[in-house]
């Protein structure tokens, strides 16, 4: 009954036990501890849960990080925003890229973009690998993303199943001798052969430009080691046997050089011949 | 027992003699060597496919020694390193062993496909000089229609030579043959069925296409090829107006032994030039490709260069799908007009073309000699049109591999090819037909009042003038030389191929002889012989 009563008298009487009759100065005391706390409970609280300016900060960069937002605040900043968080028509957030992007499109030199166009073209890099890994650091401590892997890409590779794999996944776009190949309205896929064995396997991970991603999932990085070695060890160094490549466009330069080759050269025979009459 | 003197010098007529004792060939024999052909180099130009031809048999034989066409799967473990352990056709294996443990078969495989790659050429160009010069008139039309036969038996033997080493490339060309068959309407599934042996790829394509490589197309080209040559033999060779040639007679050299020690020492040339190409260019780099698997398609997969027209007009036509409603609905997808129709209209019209012409000149005589393409030009202008139609469309073809290498939008390309195989054809004919006319007047004026010397004259009431120097004697009545009427052959259109000066020493890269003295005329000191000249000549200087 006691407690059943207890309960039904609430919990602030509870707390309070038998009505006493208690000083005046005593009550004001504990009026005033009271609002202290519940005002110190709310302003914490908020601080807690509230996000604030310095939430963001509060994370500390590394010191390549450090380095590397110096230079993206002096370089980038103008297309991909302040904080990397992209400019509405100008340039994507870059949050979440992963260092594996930045590597590939700054030492390629494809970042910084020269204009806008339908794509960006490789050029001479504009920073050191130093600088490159610095600002890759920046972009992955900002919002993580994929990385390309330390140590040998080859490492333990198979040529023969790289190039089932090239054929079936490559050769589309970057064409059977890795020398690219046009895609619609301006676009294209590059030509393979001044990429590095990083930029090959970034370019997998991140997909840049029109590339699909090709991701562990899809394609292990066991795979992507055969692969790259195929183009590296094999499309690159071939000694080309039979003879010069011809640039290795297919049967349109073989038929250009049937005319400027072949019927050129008998045509002056031709000519020579009728002339000894 | 005495022995009979050997007399070497004697062996030669004693053989021949016995042989025509025993044969009676001497007097065919006689007819056929002193037989004449004339001789300009134009004419040397369907001899390219002829020698071509027979560089092809000659390298396909071999190649049939180690080929084996058959699509049965093995696991390729040849000299090839990043291939080994493929599973792939005992086609492409074979072809595969062929470029690497045969030796010499990768010059073998290279030479034949430049062969074949210059046999199309040089018939088009042949076809082209025959085109202009009118060589296809009464009575060769029959011959012209051989020759774009030739043209599409050509086509046939190259597509079904490239479609043998069963590589991606191969597969995807016929893979892409398939769908052209498959979109003729209502035949179309069954020929495509005939042909695969059911549904594409089948089992059995390979084999049915080497068979038909190897004996069927051979078999016809040779067939055609011996007809063409033998109409050749009995129409005459047709020559080049000039003096002392006349529609009812041929200028030029017999057959032997001049005509055959030229054709025999320009077969080494043509030989030698397929065997340098063979050797320095590499050509269809089946090992890139890899086995055929219906999901690999590589960038710049295109066909050989006389299928290019082909893929360029596909690339080119819109997307337009006819839609029957008959029973479940009938479709003609846009491949049939581009890929059938379009080279089906080609083949009419340039087979017909001699018939056509006559009728539209009402012209039914015996033409043996040529015309020089200016003289017509209707015909000319129409010809410039066909070869700037062909020229879009082959463009066209090679469309991917021109926009990614010079930096054009594939688009606009594509856009290009389709405006431009409307409006370049036209302008052509038009732009043609004008050179032609100018050349023509040129021709007239000099006829008229003879060669531009170069020297400006002023007259004494001021006007300057060039002086011309004509090309007949100043006759007596007027003091003006009289016109000369045009024969259809090269006028002389610069001093240097006047008689005064001489026309330019014979030879092409050294003179063969010596130039003629200058006349001597009475009561003047005799003018010393001009020194040495040495000169690379055009073709126009040795007529």
């Amino acid at each position: 009954m006691t407690s059943d009563n207890d309960r039904r008298r609430g919990l602030l009487a509870r707390l309070r036990g038998r009505p006493v009759a208690r000083s005046r100065g005593r009550r004001r005391l504990g009026a005033a501890v009271r609002l202290a706390a519940a005002l110190m409970l709310a302003g914490g609280a908020y601080t807690v849960f509230a996000p604030g300016v310095q939430a963001q900060d509060n994370p500390p960069l590394s010191a390549a990080a450090n380095e590397g937002k110096a230079l993206f605040d002096v370089s980038c900043v103008t297309c991909h925003g302040r904080n990397a968080q992209g400019v509405e028509g100008r340039g994507p957030s870059l949050i979440g890229v992963g260092s594996a992007s930045v590597e590939f499109q700054v030492s390629s030199g494809r970042m910084p973009m020269a204009r806008q166009e339908a794509q960006a073209m490789r050029k001479p890099p504009q920073f050191t690998d130093e600088q490159v890994r610095q600002l890759g650091q920046y972009i992955q401590e900002l919002g993580g993303g994929p990385q390309v892997p330390q140590g040998d890409l080859r490492e333990g590779a198979n040529l023969s199943t790289g190039g089932e794999l090239f054929r079936i996944n490559c050769s589309q776009c970057h064409a059977f001798g890795a020398g690219g190949g046009a895609l619609s309205s301006g676009k294209y896929a590059p030509s393979l052969k001044p990429a590095s064995d990083r930029q090959i396997y970034a370019a997998m991970l991140s997909g840049p430009q029109n590339m699909p991603v090709f991701g562990d999932n899809q394609i292990s990085p066991q795979e992507k080691a055969d692969i790259i070695a195929y183009i590296q060890e094999t499309l690159k160094h071939d000694q080309d046997q039979g003879g010069f490549n011809l640039g290795r466009y297919g049967p349109s330069t073989e038929g250009l050089a049937i005319f400027l080759v072949g019927i050129v050269a008998l045509v002056f025979a031709s000519l020579w011949i009728a002339g000894k009459s | 027992m005495k022995r009979r003197k050997f007399d070497a010098a004697a062996l030669p007529a004693k053989t021949a003699g016995a042989v025509d004792d025993r044969f009676q060939v001497a007097t065919p024999l006689r007819k056929l060597l002193n037989k004449v052909f004339p001789d300009h180099w134009s004419f040397l130009l369907g001899e390219i496919a002829l020698f071509s031809f027979i560089v092809l048999l000659l390298t396909g034989v071999f190649l049939t020694f180690f080929y084996e066409p058959a699509m049965t799967e093995v696991v390729y473990d040849g000299s090839y390193a990043p291939l080994r352990g493929t599973p792939m056709s005992a086609a492409y294996a074979s072809s595969l062993d062929l470029s690497f443990d045969v030796r010499g078969g990768l010059i073998m495989r290279q030479m034949h496909h430049w062969a074949a790659l210059l046999f199309m050429a040089a018939i088009v160009v042949h076809m082209l000089r025959v085109f202009f010069t009118g060589a296809f008139r009464k009575p060769r039309e029959t011959n012209w229609i051989i020759g774009s036969l030739l043209f599409w038996v050509g086509f046939l033997a190259g597509f079904t030579g490239y479609s043998l080493p069963d590589d991606g490339l191969s597969g995807t060309g016929l893979r892409i043959a398939s769908g052209i068959i498959l979109s003729i309407p209502v035949i179309g599934s069954w020929v495509s069925s005939s042909i695969f042996g059911g549904e594409f790829p089948g089992t059995i394509i390979i084999s049915r296409f080497f068979i038909a490589h190897v004996l069927l197309i051979p078999g016809l080209l040779v067939a055609l090829i011996s007809a063409h040559l033998g109409l050749v033999f009995k129409q005459k060779h047709t020559q080049w107006p000039g003096p002392g040639r006349t529609n009812e007679n041929v200028v030029g050299e017999r057959m032997f032994p001049r005509y055959a020690l030229k054709q025999g020492g320009f077969f080494m040339v043509v030989f030698g030039v397929i065997a340098l190409m063979g050797g320095l260019f590499q050509i269809n780099p089946i090992w890139y490709f890899g086995p055929y698997e219906a999901w690999v398609v590589s960038a710049a997969s295109q066909p050989d260069w006389y299928v290019m027209f082909l893929d360029g007009s596909t690339r080119l036509m819109p997307a337009w799908e006819i839609s029957i409603p008959i029973g479940d609905g009938y479709v003609i997808p846009p491949l049939f007009w581009p890929t059938v129709v379009l080279p089906g209209i080609l083949v009419g019209l340039s087979t017909m073309y001699p018939f056509l012409e006559a009728r539209r000149l009402k012209d039914y005589k015996h033409h043996n000699l040529l015309q020089r393409p200016r003289d017509v030009p209707a015909r000319t202008a129409v010809g410039a049109m066909a070869v700037s139609f062909y020229i879009v469309l082959t463009l066209s073809g090679g469309n991917d591999v021109i926009a990614d290498k010079f930096h054009i939008s594939l688009n606009a390309m594509t856009w290009a090819g389709r405006i431009g195989l409307l409006v370049v054809p036209p302008l052509a004919y038009y732009f043609t037909y004008r050179i032609c006319l100018g050349l023509q007047q040129h021709d007239r004026e000099v006829l008229a009042h003879g060669v531009e010397t170069g020297i400006i004259k002023r007259l004494p009431d001021g006007r300057f003038v060039e002086v011309h120097q004509p090309l007949t004697p100043v006759d007596g009545h007027d003091g003006h030389a009289p016109a000369l009427d045009y024969v259809g052959w090269v006028v002389p259109k610069k001093m240097n191929r006047l008689g005064a000066l001489g026309p330019a020493i014979r030879g092409f890269f050294y003179p063969i002889e010596k130039p003629a003295e200058a006349p001597v005329s009475p009561g003047h000191p005799p003018v010393e012989p001009r020194p040495e000249r040495e000169e690379i000549g055009s073709g126009e200087s040795r007529r």
